[in-house]
């Protein structure tokens, strides 16, 4: 019955879905190892408890996302192997090196020293787990590095020549690593995963606001959050457009497929909703802001942009889905920067910790930096189809010799295996949450054990002094 | 372009940190697989505690050393992991599954209550699966892989068959030894002596395989019989097969007479021996019978710009690796660490 499927159609789900999955946690886990540096600092610098107990709370978080981080991305190193095995044999000599970096000098990085900052009080000194801590948020960033510069170079390629054998050769290393794309992803994915945690941890502070527990903790960590949304979340506006700029000088396909135009023209419209059909090859229904699109994109409103007509057929990439992915990333992102005034005005007002319906609207944003980073990694991954290295190789030839019913039995595998661990962290990861900051543990451990004696004598009743 | 072609032999030298860091791998993870594996037959509650925490600082930094296994040999031998995947598809997705549920107990199962028994089989289950999974590929890999072109030629289940279930359940013996070793290593009491139990128990079944590896792959391959049984080469061997079942014998009364340590680190050496043993057997080839690792190799200036990286990163890698292992020195506590 699988004879039928199409392995290359099933490797791209397959891929679209265990990386999807996978980029869920880093997302949270960058933004939060550098939040609970930030906490572990002001604990040091203060003494203030609310700090400390903050700390141990999320870092019982960060450790269940980062377990699913890491196991979700040994699948990943192993994908480019079992479904895209023509494009390693044929990219090799350009991608493995940039992944050997990452596993180099981050993966061992983070899984070492999360060690030390799981497991390592009472073993460590205070300014060492404070290390491990800033070794950790550190060694995400670096594994960021590596791994954007290696999906920026696959968009954007360049410093590599095409050898008689018809495999990809380097040619210049700062030109393959510091591509022309790469900077703004960089950019703009470092900020997508701080402001994402900034709105987990403004939505979970205010539900205890709004509930009324842990008060004096939700204030720090609705603060903490709110400085984000007030300061990064406009910047990142700006390094978005410059990403945009950018890929409308490399990939101006993507860019017509995210404005949803498809005749090249001057003075173009931004069109603010519509649907692109790719039969008609229009955008019907559209509802559109003359001029605008050629003013943001060029500068001048009757700057020229390029319709998707421009290309063949066969080189468009599915513009439906970038076209509205686009729209939710954008939409999440201005939502973002008005969270932040609504904030900045409620604090000068001194009612930021208080109103009941800003509690409502945090709570409800809480997933938001998610969704518009999985919405802006699809923009970014259909929109460059049907290319797997940008105008070098097509993605349709970079499959595997599998057939579809192995390709199709481990999609199912990865599926119902995803979705228990997913469910399971969730879970976990709520009544953590449940559970809330400082509260005096009964049981230390799930094992009916009372504090363990190397700490206790230094726990407070109100909490954990030595974090 | 730089490049340290003229210089030095890089396929080969890359041909030996890949086999390092697979072996690295073997070892690491190896013992804490094997607790996995030992983990149900454990004779209460708290031994489960302290045996998951007699590993849980180490068990994500020793799965990194795979990811460099599969990412280094993507690097260094593009060519290799781009015939090896495709045939070894189900077998490493198996692995992958199984890890992702050992390595998700570590966080779920002490945060858990009524689910607790779901997590420790979660832990069994995914490390034994994991553990069958690369016995298998290692069977299929000594066997041989159809290969044509530069890609992979043969079926999907080419590397099911009774040679490599063999190879399986072996390697699930052999981590069961390296984690009981490490159990005796790091915990005291009651759970220790069950430790030293499950070593004994398990350390024939080790010895058994290893004899039926050796003895089946001489005769499976005539260039592998003739390496081994020709003059001089069986005189310059021989002492890889000697000193094994000297360390057997070691270990044995080791086990017997309450040494702690030295029963871990001569069961990683015998797995060094058995390493070395089909590292000769299987030289010079990168995917078995097929592909060298020369013609396997990448482009000269790839594997130089990693091996500038690799010299640098990995003693420092090697360094801080050590350090972790420092500050969790000492036996391990059945308390929940954070």
């Amino acid at each position: 019955m699988f004879d039928t499927l199409d392995p290359v159609l099933l490797a791209r789900i397959q891929f679209a879905f265990t990386i999807s999955f996978h980029i869920i946690f880093p997302a949270f886990t960058i933004g939060l190892a550098s939040w609970l540096a930030v906490l572990e600092w002001r604990w040091l610098r203060t003494g203030n408890t609310i700090y400390a107990e903050l700390y141990r709370m999320w870092v019982k978080i960060f450790a269940v996302a980062f377990g699913m981080g890491v196991v979700s991305g040994v699948v990943m190193s192993f994908q480019f192997g079992t479904n895209w095995s023509v494009f390693s044999d044929i990219a090799g000599n350009v991608m493995g090196p940039l992944l050997g970096y990452e596993v180099l000098t981050a993966f061992f990085l983070e899984a070492s020293f999360l060690g030390v900052m799981l497991f390592g009080w009472n073993r460590v000194s205070p300014k060492m787990h404070f290390a491990s801590t800033v070794i950790v948020a550190v060694g995400t960033i670096i594994s960021a590095f590596w791994i954007l510069s290696a999906n920026s170079w696959m968009q954007t390629p360049q410093g590599f020549r095409e050898g008689a054998d018809g495999l990809l050769y380097p040619t210049d290393w700062l030109a393959i690593v510091f591509n022309p794309s790469f900077p703004f992803r960089f950019t703009h994915m470092i900020i997508a995963a701080y402001l994402t945690t900034a709105f987990v941890v403004a939505g979970i502070g205010a539900f205890y606001l709004f509930r009324r527990r842990h008060v004096r903790h939700a204030r720090v960590m609705v603060g903490m959050a709110m400085i984000m949304a007030v300061f990064v979340a406009p910047t990142q506006l700006l390094v978005g457009d410059l990403h945009g700029l950018n890929t409308l000088e490399h990939q101006p396909a993507k860019v017509a497929a995210m404005e949803g135009l498809w005749e090249t023209q001057r003075g173009a419209p931004l069109v603010l909703f519509g649907w692109p059909d790719q039969e008609r090859q229009e955008t019907r229904f559209a509802l559109e802001i003359p001029k605008l699109s050629s003013l943001i994109l060029t500068h001048d409103p009757d700057g020229e942009v390029k319709g998707l007509k421009e290309w063949p057929r066969d080189e468009q990439p599915p513009v439906a889905w970038v076209f509205w992915c686009f729209r939710i990333m954008v939409g999440i992102g201005m939502l973002m920067i008005l969270t932040g005034l609504m904030a900045a005005v409620l604090f000068l007002r001194k009612r930021l910790f208080d109103t009941r319906w800003f509690q409502y609207w945090c709570m409800a944003l809480t997933p938001s930096g998610f969704v518009a980073v999985l919405a802006g990694w699809f923009v970014t991954e259909i929109g460059r189809q049907p290319w797997i290295i940008y105008n070098v190789m097509r993605t349709a030839e970079a499959v595997s010799p599998v057939g579809g019913q192995p390709i199709a039995l481990s999609l199912a595998a990865f599926v119902v295996t995803y979705a228990v661990v997913f469910g399971a962290g969730i879970y976990y990861i709520g009544r953590l949450i449940a559970k809330g900051p400082g509260d005096p543990e009964e049981a230390y451990g799930a094992h009916g054990v009372k504090r363990p004696p190397l700490v206790a004598p230094e726990v407070a009743d109100e909490g954990g002094s030595h974090v | 372009m730089f490049s340290l072609e003229a210089f030095i032999d890089l396929p080969m030298i890359w041909y030996g940190l890949i086999i390092t860091a697979v072996m690295l791998y073997v070892i690491l993870d190896g013992f804490d697989l094997g607790v996995g594996i030992l983990f149900p037959f454990a004779p209460s509650e708290k031994c489960r505690d302290r045996m998951m925490n007699s590993i849980a600082p180490f068990w994500d930094g020793n799965e990194t050393w795979l990811v460099l296994g599969g990412g280094g040999l993507f690097a260094a031998f593009p060519l290799a992991y781009a015939i090896l995947m495709p045939a070894l598809y189900i077998p490493v997705t198996l692995m992958l599954l199984g890890l992702i549920f050992r390595g998700v107990a570590f966080e779920f199962r002490f945060k858990a209550r009524k689910s607790r028994r779901i997590w420790d089989y979660s832990f069994h289950v995914g490390s034994l699966l994991a553990t069958i999974m690369q016995g298998m590929i290692l069977g299929a890999l000594v066997q041989g892989v159809s290969v044509s072109g530069r890609s992979f030629a043969g079926g999907t289940f080419d590397w099911i068959n009774a040679y490599s279930v063999m190879t399986g359940v072996a390697l699930v013996f052999g981590y069961a030894l390296l984690g009981s070793t490490w159990l005796v290593m790091k915990t005291d009491g009651i759970t220790q002596s069950w430790a030293r139990r499950s070593a004994s128990y398990v350390l024939g079944y080790v010895g058994l395989f290893i004899a039926v590896v050796s003895i089946s792959m001489p005769i499976m391959k005539d260039t592998i019989r003739d390496l081994w049984f020709s003059l001089p080469n069986v005189i310059y061997l021989l002492p890889v097969p000697l000193t094994t079942a000297l360390l057997f014998v070691f270990i044995w009364r080791d086990l017997h007479t309450g040494r702690e340590y030295r029963p871990f680190f001569m069961s990683i050496g015998i797995f060094l021996l058995g390493y070395l043993g089909l590292g000769i057997s299987l030289w010079p080839w990168i995917v078995p019978h097929a592909v060298s690792f020369r013609q396997a190799a990448a482009a000269p200036e790839s594997q130089s710009l990693l091996l500038v990286g690799t010299a640098v990163m990995l003693p420092v890698v090697l360094a801080y690796t050590a350090y972790c292992y420092y500050v969790f020195r000492g036996k391990a506590s059945h308390e929940s660490g954070y």
